[in-house]
């Protein structure tokens, strides 16, 4: 593009094709090895954002020897081969770039910045401080050898393993800020259930009308209740089927909602909800468009909305425990299997004659559970996973 | 057809210098061992032991492939012990204490009656060298011995300085001479240099100890053997006698710490950690009021003392004094000061796996010079050389060791991929697939391929297939019977009687389960030897475990079989920071598996390294 790159690091340049003609007048960044999220050499170029002008510079670059398209996730996995950031980390930053809510942004940055790998860290340091001390009785036997070490052994697990044990099981509920949680309304036919998603979501989702059994199957919308990731569930309504068709709808609304992380009985003015109450559900009347008074909530006038909007973040708020790190699946199966392991560990260091080779294994294998968080193995069979969910350049 | 025996010279005849003449001459070289004087050969320099943690592990392998140390040792034995008999048999590893001069005779006759061995007493001063590659040896009185390959066992013989207290002098072990030209020679090959140090405790005389206070430690009841020919001890067993360091020995030493040649500022090698001089002891752990001293008889009729545990490099009246402080030592007389010594050797990183020298033709290094300590791990060392240099220069491909079934491999690749810090010593610990690496089984890994190699001699197949027909047949056995958990329960095994069948070897895997449960069972056990019970019950209880290790072996190998072009040039890669790329020079990793064990380089390197090598193009800029 016969562009001079700015001395100072940034600069303003007009980018011209091999024929000399303009293209477009460009802000460069120039970042130095060392200094860019990749940690290699970078230049950026900051263009007048118009699709026609991005192809047409992205054309020109591509007919210059040497360069080509960015692999998806290419520059994550760079700044990742680079040992700018550990797997958790673009596990994080992934998530940060496809938040959508609040709570969505804070756990990702968190993740983001680095303080899952920490926490495996110190107990990877830890559990190795514990192998070592297993190790030396083995090893240094016929030397001047180490009182008992066990007592200290076992302190060192049980710590890690509270950890874990704690950390594991608040993934679950992270992974519901990832992914979003399921909220399902549930209730009789024409109960207003439609009408009411529609109003939370603020546009026709669900198909409505006056005659019952409209709504055959399951209907998602997914939105952001006060910060949450929320995915509300319109399910067919409830009652007697009359053909097979609507039998297999219903069998499957009911099985969703119970599946749901919790659920908005809506009932017929005068009734009581037509299934199970699970702890945290709420249960309100409906079509409460009509009467004045009352705690009902109505979807056509949108009467009562924001108390049940309240109700279902204030539910689903305090579900969210702690300021816990791991996030996915992944990691909690590798805490699990560390923990199941230390377990081992931990039931074997009681018997009087330790097997020590067996139990050193044991708590190797957790190591190695540990170390996969921060993808220090297993590392490439995971990558391909892992990068494949992000979009072209970071 | 092996015709015209290739010649190899081997330089020294310590433990790594036997060890490989031996291996040579095994697989059909013509070995010249060139020792500065023929007594020296076999001298154990250090302590009277042969074995112990990793260590027994090493003698183990060497006998499996028809090494000599395993069976001299076994004859010099005076007192067999097996650590860690309680703690699994993964863990466990022979030991013994040996009779010096048994154990130099008994090496010596090996040397000597082997038919493609000559022995030659003389000094090496110099390399027949041309166009770096190695032709043999200039010896002192300027006569030549021209060889294909030329293996240096020198031990701590390059620029070695012997320390007491404030004096010091050029020497190897007490009573030789440093081989400073030598030394020189391999100053012109541009090899990396280090510098170590190692320390030696003072000899007593045995009979002015008083033993009559003394805790006695005597040897094993059942004796467990080095070699897997050997059945019981030869040597008289003595017991060996225990006694600790007190308050007093301890302010001896502070209080003369300036003038220990270690603390005093004389000596600027690493020593290592895992075996600390006394002033480091009392140094470091200043918080405990005593160690342990093992008094080891040197042999049956010797009656000079090692004082394990002492090892020191002050001068020889702190020496005395503090000796003296000592329980049952009151009155011990001193035969021979503790020294240090410090001493080059050359980064082993500078290796071929074959333990060949990378840069140059036909030499090849084993033992301390490579930065390693002890009797083991030198002789291991040499077996490896002495395979190799007659492998080479047979032009065959190059005899590599594993570290996926031995603890040599383990060793070996060690010490060419992360070089050393301190003395390299064998632990059970470095070994990642420790459980399959068991001392019980090391035939059972390493004969058989030692027969294709061609190192394992016609009388040891024999046995070696004898025990195998033996093992088989009863795996077999126990493979053929079955029982459900309520018939195992009825005969007093404690056992969930709702579990599933077992077979014999099943039921074998189950930690307290025995033969005697077997027979009890009705399965005809009593046929099958005690030896043979022994290591199909181990090979039962670890088969769950290894089973999951041969994951990560088949892992390891899978790396280890992508080969890095001895060519590539790491700089031009593209990603790669100049740091790694610098290791990566410097080591010239043979293999991807190789590669992933340097310090510093990181899986993304890998992975660059692998792209690279896979012919993807991550050579080219990326634009998003």
């Amino acid at each position: 593009m016969g562009v001079d790159l700015p001395h100072s690091g940034r600069g303003l340049r007009r980018l011209k094709d091999a024929s000399g003609a303009l293209l477009d007048e460009a802000l460069i960044l120039v970042f130095p090895a060392g200094r860019s999220f990749t940690g290699e050499e970078v230049v950026e170029l900051h263009l007048h954002g118009s699709p026609a002008i991005v192809s047409v510079v992205l054309r020109d670059l591509g007919n210059m020897p040497g360069l080509r398209m960015a692999e998806a996730g290419e520059f994550t996995r760079r700044a990742m081969e680079n040992g700018r950031l550990d797997l958790a980390q673009v596990e994080g930053l992934a998530d940060l770039i496809d938040a959508e809510t609040e709570s969505q942004r804070v756990q990702a940055l968190r993740v983001f910045s680095g303080a899952l790998g920490e926490k495996a860290e110190a107990w990877r340091a830890r559990l190795i401080r514990a192998a070592a001390l297993i190790e030396a009785t083995i090893d240094f036997v016929d030397e001047d050898v180490p009182v008992d070490v066990m007592p200290e052994v076992v302190a060192l697990l049980a710590g890690v393993l509270d950890d874990l044990r704690t950390e594991a099981e608040g993934v679950r509920i992270r992974e519901r800020i990832r992914n979003g949680f399921e909220v399902a309304i549930v209730g009789p036919p024409n109960a207003g259930k439609s009408t009411l998603l529609n109003r939370l979501a603020g546009r026709d989702a669900a198909l409505t009308s006056d005659i019952a059994g409209t709504t055959r199957d399951v209907i998602e919308v997914r939105m952001d209740l006060k910060g949450l990731p929320v995915t509300v569930l319109d399910t067919a309504g409830l009652r007697e089927a009359r053909d097979a068709v609507e039998e297999l709808g219903i069998e499957r609304g009911t099985e969703r909602a119970r599946s749901a992380d919790m659920r908005v009985h809506l009932c017929v003015p005068g009734e009581g909800p037509i299934m199970e109450v699970m702890a945290g559900d709420i249960v309100i009347t409906g079509k409460a468009d009509a009467d004045d008074d009352g705690d009902g909530v109505s979807g056509l006038t949108g009467r009562g909305v924001d108390r049940l909007v309240d109700g279902i973040a204030a539910e689903l708020g305090a579900r969210i425990i702690g300021d816990g790190l791991a996030t996915r699946e992944r990691h909690r199966e590798a805490m699990i299997e560390a923990a199941d392991k230390l377990d081992m560990v931990i039931a074997a260091a009681a018997q009087p004659d330790v097997a020590a080779d067996l139990l050193a294994e044991d708590l190797r294998s957790a190591i190695r559970a540990i170390e996969r968080i921060v993808g220090r193995v297993d590392i490439e069979s995971l990558l391909d996973e892992i990068f494949a969910s992000f979009c072209i350049g970071k | 057809m092996k015709h015209d025996r290739p010649r190899i010279v081997v330089v020294g005849g310590g433990h790594a210098g036997c060890e490989a003449a031996h291996a040579a001459a095994r697989i059909g070289a013509d070995v010249i061992l060139v020792t500065l004087s023929v007594s020296g050969i076999g001298v154990m320099s250090c302590n009277p032991a042969i074995g112990g943690l990793g260590k027994g592990h090493l003698v183990r392998e060497i006998d499996a492939l028809d090494g000599v140390m395993g069976r001299v040792a076994d004859a010099a034995g005076i007192q067999f012990r097996l650590l860690n008999r309680r703690k699994g048999p993964a863990v466990q590893g022979p030991r013994a204490q040996a009779d010096r001069s048994i154990y130099r005779r008994s090496m010596f006759l090996e040397m000597q009656s082997h038919p493609n061995i000559t022995i030659f007493e003389g000094e090496v001063a110099d390399l027949i060298c041309r166009d770096r590659v190695v032709h043999g040896v200039t010896l002192a009185d300027g006569s030549e011995i021209r060889a294909q390959a030329v293996i240096l066992t020198t031990g701590t013989f390059l620029r070695g300085v012997i320390h007491i207290g404030e004096s010091s002098r050029p020497g190897g072990r007490i009573g030789d001479r440093p081989s400073v030209r030598l030394a020189e020679r391999i100053d012109t090959f541009g090899l990396p240099l280090g510098r170590l140090k190692t320390g030696t405790p003072p000899r007593l005389d045995g009979r002015t100890i008083d033993w009559s206070g003394l805790e006695m430690q005597p040897g094993d009841a059942d004796p467990v053997m080095f070699s897997f020919l050997s059945h019981a001890p030869s040597a008289e067993q003595i017991a060996c006698g225990i006694t600790h360091t007190n308050e007093r020995t301890h302010e001896i030493i502070r209080r003369n710490l300036s003038r220990s040649a270690m603390y005093g500022g004389h000596i600027d090698g690493v020593g290592p950690r895992y075996c600390p001089s006394i002033e480091d002891k009392v140094v470091r752990f200043a918080d405990k009021t005593s160690h342990q001293v093992f008094l080891e008889p040197e042999g049956v009729n010797d009656p000079t003392i090692y004082p394990n545990g002492i090892s020191t490099s002050l001068p020889e009246d702190v020496q005395e004094d503090y000796v003296h402080s000592i329980t049952g030592l009151e009155n011990a007389k001193i035969l021979q000061p503790g020294y240090a010594i410090e001493y080059d050797y050359v980064d082993p990183r500078a290796l071929r796996r074959t333990l060949r020298v990378r840069e140059i033709g036909g030499l090849y290094l084993a033992g301390q010079i490579n930065g390693t300590t002890g009797y083991e791990e030198a002789a291991a060392q040499g077996l490896v050389a002495g395979l190799n240099a007659v492998s080479e220069a047979f032009g065959e491909a190059p005899i590599h060791f594993d570290r996926t079934t031995s603890y040599i491999g383990v060793m070996i690749d060690d010490l060419v991929t992360r070089g050393v810090t301190e003395p390299y010593r064998m632990f059970t610990s470095r070994a990642e697939f420790r459980l399959s690496l068991r001392a019980d089984n090391a035939d059972q890994r390493l004969t058989a391929w030692g027969r294709q190699i061609g190192c394992v001699g016609e009388s040891r197949w024999r046995s070696f297939e004898e025990k195998a027909n033996a093992l088989n047949a009863a795996r077999e056995t126990l493979d053929n019977c079955n029982f459900s958990s309520r018939e195992v329960a009825e005969h007093g095994f404690s056992i969930n009687v709702d579990g599933p069948r077992r077979t014999g070897l099943e039921l074998l895997s189950i930690a307290n389960a025995d033969f005697a449960l077997l027979e009890r069972l009705g399965v005809g056990v009593a046929s099958i030897a005690p030896e043979i019970q022994d290591q199909v019950k181990r090979d039962a209880l670890y088969a769950h475990y290894v089973a999951r290790q041969a994951r990560d072996v088949a892992a390891l190998q899978r790396d280890s079989a992508i080969e890095i072009p001895a060519n590539l040039d790491f700089h031009a890669i593209t990603g790669l920071s100049r740091e790694v790329a610098e290791k990566l020079s410097q080591t010239r990793p043979e293999t991807i598996a190789h590669a992933s064990r340097i310090e510093g380089v990181t899986p993304a390197a890998l992975m660059l390294l692998l792209a690279r090598l896979q012919g993807r193009s991550t050579d080219r800029a990326a634009v998003s």
